[in-house]
This record gives C-alpha cells, sequence and structure tokens, in this order.
C-alpha cells in the first residue's frame, strides 16, 4: 500500500503537468475566455412554476414578465476548436490527477491505519487534493474561468513536487500527543480551510495581473492577464471564496485550541504553530474589512488576500522547517 | 459583504457658543479611532507585531532558550530583551496595539447595536418612486375580483394583503401602505455581525481574566508513595500565578505516581503514555486515576496534564563504617531515547559513628548517565531504546565539600561547579558502568549500589477559570461569523395600481433609462408584454409591479427575486380560482 501510494504521487504529478501543458496550450492557441462580454439576448421564457396551471379556466396571469439577460458567456468552448479542444483535455485530466491524488492519500491512510495528516508531507498532501477538488468545483459551477486552470496546475505540479522531493517521509504511526479526535477535528478543517484558500489565491494573483492589465499595463506580468476572465470576475470569485474559507479555518484554529488545552494545558500558548495561525488570522480578518470598506481600493483588499496566504505559507513550511515548537511534529529534519 | 453605507450622519447639534478645541480634538480623535480605517491599521500591525514572537524565543515558552540566545549575541540580546521582544504578547507595545484595536472596535459597535436595534424595529420604508429604477424589476396584470365600479382602491389593497402575506409566509419583514408593500429580509447579517465582534470582545475578557485568576506550577513526580506530592506552591519546581492569586487559593490535594506504562515502536518513537496515579483531594476518598497525554487528569479547581517521563535511579551508596544511605534522584532526560542526567548526592555520609562528627570534607556525589537501553558497543553514552531493555548506570564519583551548606541554591541534577573549581570537591577515579544489581566498592572502602529504577514523569497542573468564557464565546464567534458571511440584507416593494389608463403614467411603456441601459440588471420591461393595455380586461384589472434591491453583494438576489414573483402571482391565481 505504502509503495502504491507513492507510485500513484508520480501519477498525480504527471497528470497535474499534463493539464498545466494542455492549459497551456489552450492559452497558446489564443482562445479568449469571454466573460466579461456581455451578451443580450432574449431569455428564453422561463417556465414559471404553476403561472399556467393554477389558472385552468384561462384566467391566468396575462403578461410573462418581459426580461433580456445578460448570459455569463459561459460557453468558452465556442472559441476556436483547438484551444477548447486542449482546454477541455486539460480539465479531463485534472480530474484524473485529482483521483490519483485521492488515491495517495486514501491509499497512504490504509497502510498507516490512521487518518493520513500526520506529517507536514501528508497535510501537504490534503492540502493539495482539497484545493483541486475546490477547483473542479468552482469550474463546474463557472466554466468560464477555466483559464485559471494554468496556475491552479502549476501550484498542484510545485506543492505536489515539494512534498515528494523535500517533505517526503515514511509511514510511521502518530506520536501520542496527536492521537486525539480533536486532533482529526483541528487537522481535517485546517486541510479543508487550507486548500480552499490555496485556491482562492489563484484568483487574487490574477486579479491583481488582470486589473493591471486592464488599466493597460502590458509589462510582464501583466501580459498573462491578456486572456484570464474579467478582473471583476475574479475579484468577485476571490471573494466568494475567501469568505467560504474564512469561517472554516477560524473553526480549524478553535479546534486546535481545545486539542492544545487537553495535550499542552493551555488553549493557546504562542508557540510559533500557533502565533503564524494568529497572523493568518488577523490578515484575512483585515481582507475581509478591506474589502467591505468603501474608501479601500479592491486591489489594496486583494493585495491583502494575498499577503494572507503568504502568511498561511509561511505557517506550513517556514515554522515547520526552520522554527522548533510544540507543533514540530512535521517530520522533517 | 456590507457595501457599507456610511451611517446616517446624526443631525448636526447647534454649535457650541465657545467651541472648545480640546473637545474638538478629543472628539475627531475618537471618530479617527473608531473608523474602519484605524480598525484595518491595528488589524495589520497586531499581525506584524506578533511575528518577533515567533522568530525569537519567548520566556513564556522556554527560558532556557532565551538564555541560549543571551550567550550567543551577548551585544544584541541585552537590547532586544529592553524592548519586550523576548516577551511579546505581554510587551507594552502588543498591549498598545490590541487595546486600542478594542477600544476601536467598542466605538464602533456600540453606534452599531443602537443602529440595529432601531433597523430592527423599524418598518420597511415606502417604495420609491420608480421601481423600475431598481435592479429587479417586473410588472404583470391581474385580473380584478371586485367590480370594475367600486373603485377607491379597496381592490389594490387587498392584492397588496395577499402580496404582503405570500412574503410573510417567506419570512419577510412586511409593511403595508395602501397598495404598496415593503418588505425587507436578512437582518441576520448584521445581527451576526454584531454577535462576532461583541463575541471577539468576550474572547478577550475570558482571556484577562484567565490571566488574572489563573495559575500553574510545573513537578516533577517520581513513583512511590515515599516521593509523594502534594499541591502547594513549594512543592512546584517552577510555577506562576496570576495577579490575584495567591498560595491559600490552590486547591488541597496529592498525587503519588503508582504506575506509569508507555509503548513504543522498534524505531523508538512513542505510542502511547498513560500515568496511573493515588489522588487525594481534600473530603473526598482517596481513589486512583489514570491519565495521558491528550487526556488530562480533571480535578476540583486544577487540572494535571502529563508532559513527559524518564527514570530514576535507585542507587545505594554504603560508607566506609558501614552505614547505607539511598538516592532515588530523578535523572533529567536529554533525548527522544530518554538518555538521562542526573547526579545522586550523599551529605550525612562518613560520619565516625565514635565522635559522631560529620566531616564536610567527607561528603560523597556521582554524576551519572542513566540509559535505559544500552548500546552493544562502547561508548556508553547514550541510550538506544525509550524503554528499559538493558539498562545500564554510568556513574562518576565525587568526595569532598558539596557545598550545599552555603545556602546557594542550585541546580538539583548538577554539582555544583565552584566547588569542583576551587578542589573542594574532587572526582575519585574514572567511571565506571553499572547494571541492575551491580556494586563497586571504591578506593575507601566505601560501596555504590545500582539497585535499580524508578519512573517519573513531568506534570503541569493548570487552573484557567477563564476557559469557558473563552470557549462559550468562541462558539457564539463562529456563529456571528457564518450570518455575516452568508447572510445577504435584501428589500422588495411591491406597487399595485388600477389598471386605468390615466393610472398608468408612471408605469406604462418601457422606460427609456432602463432599455438604454444594457448592463444595468437582468430584468428590463418588455415594452410588448409589460403593457397592460395589451390585454383586454373585462373586469377591472389591476397593474402590478415589483422592484427588489439587494442590499449586500449577492448574485443569487435575480434569481430570488423572480421566484418571489412567481410565488406571489401563483398565489394570486390560486386565489381567483377559488
Ligand atoms: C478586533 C479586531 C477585529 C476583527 C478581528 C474583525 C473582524 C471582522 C471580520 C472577519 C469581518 C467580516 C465579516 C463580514 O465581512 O461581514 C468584519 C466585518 C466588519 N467589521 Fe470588523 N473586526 C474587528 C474590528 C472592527 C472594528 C474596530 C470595526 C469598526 C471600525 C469593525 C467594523 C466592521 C464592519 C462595519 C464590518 C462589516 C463589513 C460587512 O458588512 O461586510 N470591525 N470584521
Amino acid at each position: 500500500m505504502a509503495a502504491l501510494s507513492d507510485q500513484l504521487l508520480v501519477v498525480a504529478i504527471f497528470a497535474y503537468l499534463v493539464a498545466m501543458i494542455c492549459h497551456a496550450a489552450e492559452y497558446a492557441l489564443g482562445n479568449r475566455a469571454m466573460v466579461g462580454r456581455t451578451v443580450v439576448r432574449p431569455a428564453r421564457e422561463r417556465v414559471l412554476v404553476g403561472a399556467g396551471v393554477g389558472g385552468a379556466g384561462g384566467t391566468g396571469p396575462g403578461a410573462e414578465p418581459p426580461r433580456v439577460e445578460k448570459v455569463p458567456a459561459a460557453d468558452v468552448d465556442r472559441g476556436p476548436g483547438r484551444a477548447a479542444l486542449a482546454g477541455r483535455i486539460a480539465v479531463a485530466v485534472t480530474v484524473l490527477g485529482a483521483l490519483a491524488h485521492l488515491g495517495v492519500i486514501t491509499t497512504r491512510g490504509i497502510a498507516a491505519d490512521r487518518m493520513p495528516w500526520g506529517n507536514m508531507y501528508e497535510f501537504v498532501l490534503s492540502v493539495t487534493f482539497v484545493g483541486a477538488t475546490a477547483w473542479l468545483v468552482v469550474l463546474s459551477r463557472r466554466p468560464a474561468i477555466r483559464h485559471l486552470g494554468l496556475f491552479v496546475a502549476l501550484a498542484m505540479v510545485l506543492l505536489l513536487g515539494v512534498a515528494g522531493l523535500v517533505l517526503y517521509t515514511p509511514i510511521v504511526p502518530l506520536v501520542p500527543a496527536l492521537n486525539s479526535y480533536w486532533f482529526v477535528i483541528h487537522v481535517t478543517a485546517a486541510v479543508l480551510s487550507s486548500g480552499l484558500l490555496l485556491l482562492a489565491a489563484v484568483p487574487a494573483v490574477m486579479y491583481l495581473i488582470r486589473n493591471g492589465y486592464e488599466q493597460g499595463k502590458r509589462s510582464f506580468p501583466y501580459t498573462l492577464g491578456a486572456r484570464v476572465p474579467a478582473a471583476a470576475t475574479l475579484e468577485r470569485l476571490t471573494f466568494r471564496l475567501h469568505t467560504f474559507a474564512f469561517p472554516i479555518w477560524t473553526f480549524a484554529v478553535m479546534a486546535g485550541a481545545v486539542w492544545a488545552e487537553a495535550a499542552w494545558g493551555r488553549y493557546w500558548g504562542w508557540d510559533p504553530k500557533e502565533t503564524w495561525a494568529f497572523i493568518s488570522w488577523v490578515v484575512y480578518a483585515g481582507y475581509l474589512h478591506a474589502r467591505a470598506t468603501p474608501s479601500v481600493k479592491r486591489n489594496v483588499a486583494t493585495w491583502i488576500a494575498v499577503l494572507g496566504f503568504a502568511t498561511m505559507l509561511m505557517n506550513l513550511f517556514g515554522v515547520n522547517l526552520f522554527i522548533s515548537g510544540l507543533h514540530s511534529y512535521a517530520g522533517v529534519n | 459583504m456590507t457595501l457599507v453605507e456610511d451611517r446616517v450622519a446624526a443631525p448636526e447639534q447647534p454649535p457650541p457658543r465657545r467651541p472648545n478645541r480640546l473637545w474638538a480634538l478629543l472628539r475627531n480623535s475618537w471618530r479617527q479611532l473608531t473608523s474602519m480605517r484605524t480598525a484595518l491599521v491595528l488589524l495589520f500591525l497586531l499581525a506584524v507585531a506578533a511575528i518577533p514572537g515567533s522568530l525569537l524565543p519567548q520566556r513564556a515558552i522556554s527560558a532556557e532558550k532565551v538564555n541560549a540566545y543571551f550567550v550567543q549575541h551577548p551585544k544584541l540580546a541585552p537590547v532586544l530583551d529592553r524592548l519586550g521582544a523576548f516577551e511579546v504578547f505581554a510587551s507594552v507595545w502588543f498591549s498598545a496595539i490590541y487595546l486600542l484595536l478594542f477600544t476601536s472596535l467598542i466605538g464602533c459597535i456600540v453606534p452599531r447595536l443602537r443602529d440595529h436595534y432601531r433597523a430592527l424595529r423599524a418598518v420597511p420604508p415606502a417604495p420609491p418612486r420608480h421601481l423600475r429604477r431598481l435592479p429587479q424589476y417586473a410588472s404583470w396584470s391581474v385580473a380584478g375580483s371586485g367590480d370594475a365600479r367600486s373603485g377607491g382602491g379597496d381592490d389594490e389593497e387587498g392584492t397588496a394583503r395577499a402580496i404582503a402575506a405570500v412574503l410573510r409566509r417567506r419570512r419577510w419583514r412586511v409593511a403595508v401602505r395602501g397598495g404598496t408593500v415593503s418588505a425587507e429580509k436578512g437582518y441576520l447579517k448584521e445581527t451576526g455581525n454584531l454577535l462576532f465582534h461583541v463575541t471577539l470582545l468576550a474572547v478577550l475578557v475570558g482571556v484577562g481574566y484567565g490571566a488574572w485568576y489563573g495559575w500553574h506550577g510545573n513537578r516533577l513526580l517520581v513513583g512511590g508513595a515515599d516521593k509523594a506530592f502534594c499541591n502547594t506552591l513549594q512543592q512546584f519546581d517552577e510555577q506562576g500565578l496570576g495577579p490575584r492569586v495567591d498560595d491559600g487559593d490552590l486547591p488541597p490535594f496529592c498525587l503519588e505516581l503508582t504506575d506509569f506504562k508507555a509503548s513504543y515502536l522498534d524505531s523508538g518513537q512513542p505510542k502511547s503514555f498513560s500515568a496511573t496515579v493515588r489522588v487525594d483531594e481534600r473530603g473526598r476518598p482517596s481513589r486512583s486515576a489514570t491519565f495521558s497525554v491528550n487526556s488530562p487528569l480533571r480535578l476540583h479547581g486544577a487540572n494535571v496534564y502529563l508532559l513527559g517521563h524518564g527514570y530514576a535511579p535507585i542507587i545505594r551508596y554504603t560508607d566506609r563504617y558501614g552505614k547505607s544511605l539511598t538516592s532515588i534522584a530523578p535523572f533529567p532526560t536529554t533525548d527522544a531515547m530518554l538518555t538521562g542526567e542526573g547526579v545522586a548526592t550523599f551529605q550525612d555520609v562518613n560520619i565516625d559513628p565514635k565522635t559522631g562528627k560529620r566531616d564536610p570534607n567527607q561528603q560523597v556525589a556521582f554524576e551519572g548517565i542513566y540509559l535505559p537501553t544500552m548500546p552493544d558497543q562502547p561508548p556508553y553514552v547514550r541510550s538506544v531504546f525509550p524503554a528499559e531493555r538493558s539498562p545500564g548506570l554510568m556513574l562518576i564519583p565525587y568526595r569532598g565539600n558539596l557545598g550545599l551548606e552555603a545556602g546557594i541554591p542550585g541546580s538539583v541534577y548538577q554539582l555544583d561547579q565552584r566547588q569542583i573549581r576551587t578542589g573542594k570537591l574532587k572526582q575519585v577515579g574514572d567511571g565506571k558502568l553499572l547494571r541492575p544489581g551491580e556494586k563497586w566498592t571504591l578506593d575507601d572502602g566505601s560501596s555504590v549500589e545500582f539497585v535499580g529504577s524508578r519512573q517519573f514523569v513531568t506534570l503541569s497542573v493548570r487552573y484557567d477559570p477563564g476557559e469557558k468564557i473563552v470557549l462559550v464565546s468562541s462558539a457564539l464567534l463562529l456563529v456571528g461569523l457564518m450570518l455575516t458571511l452568508t447572510g445577504r440584507r435584501r428589500r422588495v416593494w411591491f406597487r399595485v395600481l388600477p389598471a386605468d389608463p390615466s393610472a398608468q403614467s408612471p408605469a406604462g411603456g418601457p422606460d427609456p433609462d432602463r432599455a438604454a441601459d444594457s448592463n444595468g440588471g437582468t430584468a428590463a420591461p418588455d415594452p410588448a408584454l409589460s403593457d397592460p393595455l395589451s390585454e383586454s380586461t373585462t373586469a377591472r384589472s389591476s397593474f402590478v409591479e415589483a422592484g427588489g434591491l439587494p442590499r449586500t453583494d449577492y448574485s443569487g438576489f435575480a434569481e430570488e427575486f423572480n421566484q418571489l414573483v412567481a410565488a406571489v402571482r401563483r398565489a394570486g391565481t390560486q386565489e381567483e380560482s377559488e
């Protein structure tokens, strides 16, 4: 099982790599994302439930509410055929990658006979899996953002690569301090929220690039913004993902405190890991605040979100690798 | 997220006759402090200020690391120390930031609480004049139930009341004014937001209360009744009391370690620990209790946590007059394989039984390394497994004056280095490795025997009365957060008009603003369909228009609005067919 898990990791990385290449091909072949282009067309008459049913005597409402709908141009696939094909292959391969990724985690869990979140390697595996899955879910609802897949796949390849090469740890059972159901709850929430925040960082960064692009900047990072969805769309997506992830992250921190109380006798002790969790929480709270403050520009707010993600990375990598504390169970020395 | 509407400024007070500069300054500072921008800056500062706390060693976590830092950076450390960098979370500047932030928070939420209280009691406002200008709009005709001659608007009011009933059923807050219906929903968003911010304060209160009225102590406890421990300050190796606690407040109880079990993987990684103790609490029968990492021993007014464990070798020394003394000194562990290092001291030995006089220069001590599992080969300095598979004890004997009478407190785990340096305490012979039961006769005819070992545990005894406050407030905080992040404030209005051409002026025909505004909204009246005149009505019919306004970022509002309109129309038709 352990060996299978390791092999599946290679498969998953490879799949994400292929997805990345396909996304890049789509990008290069120039399928313009059509989001932001407003298509005005009369809506198909929406069947108002019961509208014509109740009035059996024909006294039903006379006029259907008329409307012109702005269609969110979901049909990316109508672009140049080859590019769209590449894009669709990319998504299909991402799905395969995510399945293999799930396989890595499951087989590892089975081999270790416990929840596979006992060390940093496993943690990164799980966080990235949540990120990939959340990406696919969001994508299925908003196909128009497919171009972001390039950057999602890039993040996956990088993080899984680091996990496999730097963080890899053989399977061992949990140390006694981790043997608690609060630990499972805490880490589940932490994995979930970290994965979502990871995903949320992608549109955040793309928004900043696209925003610059829309303001006429044409130097290097901004050129990347040529083919991604409109800035406003990215910004809203960024915000939605953060509002979804932030309460989970809050809960993760709280569950961690409950666990710390049982394990170490205090719910909060400013251990480096706790300190950085606090920092991330405060920065993300700052983001939500900034977004709600009209006098703060949206790109400033989004910078705060990106900063928030940087603090999450610091907590995951910096603290585990460079600072010793009670949480030093990463298994990496 | 609310597109924060700046709170309506309080009606201008008549200017005071003599404007007071100081007062104006204070008032302006207060406004500044309680603004969202200031809150943002303070939040950011708080995050930045916490960083040194994770990068530099902190006294509260590990005083030894701070001392080590002083040794490594003799120049820098005192400067940092003066800045409070080793006690970041208790430092003046860190406290200043969060106290300002929370003051700002209070200043911010008090007026909002008041406003929200008012909003909760207020009725939804009357519809704006032009419903068509709202982001959501729909209109339709309703065949009248009464006859055209009744007139007088009764019909419109009836329809309005029917609409209101539908809205109420969907838990909207509704106000009917003549032929108009105003409804609002989503107050929970602001309620949640206020709950969130208030509970944030409550968390701080809980933390503060715990810090004032809580206490903790650490203690190393060796197994056996003779080594039992009772909960008084003197018995702790290290303790910290909140400012409002003194020795007398500690609940009286005694603990005796009766058993300790640990299991390990072959690699030496621990799998589980559990300690069994006999607990004597005042006024209760003595009982036995087992606790472990992650499941502390919860007593009345204190919790006992298992932090670590190790071994205390039992060493019997028989002096040259044949008198035996036994030391059971814990040897603190130095690595994951539980190698222990410590000393066994024998102060009252080598007393000549004839004279009964003790010679302070004939005291004896042993420096030792305890290996629960010896390696197969020398050097015998590191244990290779944490359990006692083949224990060995390396002892180095010293004889002379231990320096214990001088009254200078020293570590109980080390010999007084000054005595060694000044030659008052001398090493006698080389060290020797003993196995359990082995005896070693020293040069003066005295002997030392490694009898066996006992286990010890390190415990943390803690009490934090603020914990419950923090827990409950955190739970509420989360509830508030979810309400505020998922809640959506929105308003809808309905206006029922007689379908009388003369009354059509506000509603008839396409709104030119609107039609031109192609990206403004999702629904605009289609001239062909919205014109009520296009439908020939026999009975007197009414014309209904509906408008919706999301007051927060809410992408699904169009859908909700359409469903609502459908429900209202459905209800209308059902009533008619009845
Ligand atoms: C102790 C520090 C604070 C923290 C951690 C904090 C955190 C948060 C969070 C996470 C939100 C997001 C909820 C949402 O978007 O609805 C929020 C919203 C809000 N906060 Fe704070 N806050 C703090 C202090 C303050 C202060 C001092 C003010 C007043 C100036 C304030 C005013 C607001 C307002 C008006 C909102 C609503 C924004 C909206 O409607 O979306 N907060 N706060």
